[in-house]
């Protein structure tokens, strides 16, 4: 079985993202990037895959610029076989990933495509629905455990206030949730390694010709910040402004 | 313009979200209809009915489509689609499942979680967990977006009186079956509708200390259990209690943050709460911030004081 891992590269989710000064979008210079952490659930699931003999082969995907290399290259020391980068200059949005990784999945016909839920910068939570819904495929989102037999994955997801389990026949579209599993840390050995695993980029435009974004970003602001309240000095005086100022107990 | 907002429900009774969606849809502007996909008890109906400014709802009650199931639901709502220039979903776990399937079929855009209707094609949405509000435009003719909830209220469920649309449409058929639903086994209530949430840190040190503390204050104050992402990873709490930017985004109107320093990840997902507490030993720590009331002192002390003065 053949898994393919779609990943992102987003700014580093320890850092405190700051508006840009004329509101035209995010300042990005001198941030750090990393693999999103949905997504590095992701590539954890596919390694295990492996490592139990169930998957053959994983393969990490990203589209974006040259500089998407680095998350790659992350995605192949925790063990992916190898790696395809989809390349373009163009902002991305969820439906142009959506049609680049079906074109993707047309030339290497996996098993299985695993995606994090959502990605931490833009917070669409959209990329793998559409996929599954472009391939005409079924889809497990928010996957929580997944086990697979010959013909299908059967798929615990996290829904609002519980669990279901789900069986979706294969070939499917997996979006992955905390609850998966802890992604290991890349040693050192690896890294090494991984710099030497194959990684193909394949200009996105040959795959999918529109790529232009349909989502105008006309602003971006940073909320009103809140402001510190008061300082109280015991437990009764915190109740009492619970109860009679805020009203909220 | 005509909007139909996807129902979000489990055969009996509307999720709240759904109400909150039909807002939404008001503030849109022009007329709102609501699909039901999936059986529906005739309370169920009545209670969409009653929506005030639904104009009509759409019922298919193939049952193929229960539980929101999205693949099944999807080309359904595709087919829909054509009459309306707005699809307008829940962002609950069905409706983020279900909406960017119809987007991808419709070759649109998807607005994900919005939180202000600016007008019919420009609203706000978070990003960075809500560090930023970006103000974007959909291009496209048909626009698809889902509602966060806690941004708008929700719609009485009183005085309206729909029109009642039975559809003759069956499923295609899917790749995906059910097996089960496990309801998590809590007389709490659930982390991300709670209206109080009483949320653990690292300081508590322990999962012993965990269990503890913290449940005999939220029994107190009918709240729902959190956590920081330090706690989860030091194993105090499960995984599902996980508040902020990659666990759960809650806005409770009381939010009691103990032991709890205040990462940037955690601030992202407490943060639009409208009454917050913070009870830490270091009174530097960032959670101060961003609290209404904050006490500074040794949560094993004030937390059990907390729960014998409440009484």
């Amino acid at each position: 079985m053949k898994v393919l891992v779609a990943v992102k590269r987003v700014i580093d989710h320890n850092v405190k993202v700051r508006v840009k000064a004329d509101g035209s979008g995010v300042e990005m210079s001198g941030v750090k990037m990393s693999l999103n952490p949905f997504d590095e659930i992701g590539v954890e699931e596919a390694v295990r895959l492996k490592e139990k003999g169930i998957a053959s082969e994983v393969i990490a995907v990203t589209c974006g610029d040259l500089g998407c290399q680095d998350v790659l290259r992350t995605a192949l020391a925790l063990g992916a076989d190898r790696a395809v980068l989809l390349e373009t200059n163009e902002v991305l949005q969820p439906l142009a990933v959506a049609k680049l990784l079906k074109a993707l999945v047309q030339k290497e016909q996996p098993d299985l495509v695993i995606l994090g839920k959502q990605a931490i910068d833009d917070d669409c939570n959209q990329t793998g629905q559409m996929l599954a819904a472009l391939l005409q495929w079924g889809q497990a989102t928010f996957a929580s455990e997944i086990t697979v037999d010959d013909t299908h994955f059967t798929v615990s997801r996290e829904i609002d206030g519980g669990l279901q389990t789900v069986r979706v026949n294969r070939p499917a579209v997996i979006t992955t949730d905390l609850r998966l599993n802890e992604p290991r840390y890349a040693s050192l050995p690896s890294i090494m390694k991984a710099k030497k695993k194959p990684l193909e980029i394949l200009p996105a435009v040959s795959l999918v010709s529109d790529l232009a974004p349909r989502i105008k970003v006309l602003a971006m602001r940073e909320p009103e910040a809140r402001k510190a309240g008061v300082r109280v000095a015991s437990v009764p005086e915190l109740i009492d402004r619970l109860k009679n100022e805020a009203k909220v107990i | 313009m005509a909007i139909l907002v996807i129902a979000d429900h489990d055969g009996v009774a509307l999720k709240p979200a759904t109400l909150n969606a039909v807002t939404a849809a008001s503030q849109i502007g022009g007329s709102v209809d609501l699909l039901l996909g999936g059986q529906a008890e005739s309370g169920l109906i009545a209670q969409a009915r009653a929506i005030t400014n639904v104009s009509n709802v759409l019922h298919a009650k193939d049952t193929a489509f229960n539980n929101c199931l999205a693949e099944a639901l999807a080309p359904l709502v595709v087919d829909l689609g054509s009459d309306y220039t707005h699809l307008v979903f829940p962002a609950t776990s069905e409706g983020k499942s279900l909406a960017p399937r119809v987007a991808a079929l419709l070759d649109s855009a998807q607005l994900s979680e919005i939180t202000a209707v600016i007008d019919a094609n420009t609203f706000e949405r978070p990003i960075y967990a809500g560090n930023i509000i970006a103000r974007v435009e959909s291009l496209d003719k048909v626009k698809v977006l889902t509602v966060r909830s806690t941004a708008f209220e929700a719609a009485p469920t009183e005085g309206g009186t729909a029109n009642l649309v039975e559809l003759d449409k069956a499923s295609q058929a899917v790749n995906t079956a059910i097996l089960s639903e496990d309801a998590v086994k809590s007389d709490r209530p659930e982390l991300t509708t709670a209206k109080v949430i009483v949320s653990g840190g690292r300081a508590l040190g322990s999962s012993e200390k965990y269990q503890e503390v913290m449940p005999p204050l939220a029994d107190k104050l009918g709240a729902a259990l959190g956590a920081s992402r330090a706690a989860v990873d030091s194993g105090f709490a499960p995984n599902d209690f996980q508040v902020g930017q990659t666990g759960k985004i809650v806005a409770p109107d009381l939010y009691v943050a103990i032991g709890i320093s205040g990462a940037i990840q955690h601030l992202a997902g407490m943060k639009d709460s409208k009454v917050i507490v913070a009870i830490n030993k270091d009174p530097d720590a960032p959670i101060f911030g961003v609290a209404d009331y904050g006490i500074v002192g040794d949560l094993f002390k004030i937390v059990p004081e907390m729960v014998s003065q409440l009484g």
